[in-house]
């Protein structure tokens, strides 16, 4: 019964505002319970597709690594560190036009039901101060081209892109 | 994640192995203050040979562990980064700032 209670709310969230269909270049869907000991499991799924989808083994590290940090900054301050709240997650491949053409992209789209965050509060710290804490926004900003915090309804929705380095892609081929 | 400690004269020594995340970098903090703050050792000696990933919040644990032991005047060490550990360092700015060697033996010899 408790985990009813549980995954319920996770139906209404992956489902709700957008419509993610297969023709809009929908990858992979996850629906996950806020428990930390669950992050090596996305981080296995986050590797694997990365490198399907052609980027370089960093780009691999560091967009498992922004996706990591952010479902952490989930755990840690959307929810206040109860295991038991819902994160929907979804990941589509993107396109954007450039000077060399289409450049194919991932976009992870990251969804929870905490309170509204302020997105003043979502500038990371200066690495010149030595202290704990802080490093995750620096983290995302370092490997995404895009970091998009919307707050849709009651959803808190967080939106990541990186794109695929052509003239990378060029040298390996 | 696993966390096994070893002594020898005026050291202890973490051998740490699989992946510090949020899970367990608390269990990785409470150790090392733990042992800095009040077992008072001299000198706190990480191995990070079989870490295989580590997050913000477990650098965040190191950087408390470094902070304690300076603030008591002990040394606190780590060796056998992987690539993958010594990048997250590098990215937060931070390698510089830890005492870091290639294997135990130079951990110890110093």
């Amino acid at each position: 019964m408790s985990h009813m209670k549980t995954f319920l709310p996770l139906r209404a969230l992956d489902t709700r505002g957008q419509n993610f269909e297969l023709s809009r270049g929908l990858l992979l869907k996850l629906a996950m319970r806020s428990d930390p000991s669950l992050l090596c499991v996305v981080r296995g799924a986050m590797e694997r597709l990365t490198e399907t989808l052609g980027f370089s083994a960093a780009e691999c590290r560091s967009v498992t690594r922004a996706v990591d940090e952010a479902l952490t900054n989930i755990m840690r301050h959307s929810y206040g560190g109860c295991v038991d709240r819902p994160i929907a997650m979804c990941f589509r491949q993107v396109q954007r036009r450039s000077k060399r053409g289409l450049d194919e992209g991932l976009e992870v789209l990251l969804c929870d039901r905490g309170p509204a965050i302020d997105p003043a509060k979502l500038r990371g710290r200066k690495l010149e101060e030595i202290r704990p804490g802080g490093l995750g926004l620096h983290f995302i900003r370092q490997a995404m081209d895009m970091v998009e915090f919307t707050r849709v309804g009651r959803t808190n929705r967080l939106r990541l892109v990186k794109y695929l380095q052509p003239a990378k892609l060029d040298l390996n081929s | 994640m696993q966390i096994s400690t070893r002594r020898e004269d005026k050291t202890t020594i973490f051998d740490v192995s699989g992946d510090i995340d949020l899970a367990n970098s608390p269990e990785v903090r409470k150790a090392l203050l733990r042992e800095i703050r009040e077992n008072r050792t001299l000198r706190v000696v990480m191995n990070m040979s079989k870490v295989r990933y580590i997050d913000s919040s477990g650098v965040a644990s190191l950087v408390e562990g470094l902070k304690a032991s300076r603030d008591l005047g002990s040394r606190f060490i780590l060796f056998g980064l992987s690539g993958t550990a010594r990048e997250v360092l590098q990215l937060s700015r931070l390698l510089k700032i830890f005492e870091v060697y290639d294997n135990e033996e130079q951990a110890l010899a110093r």
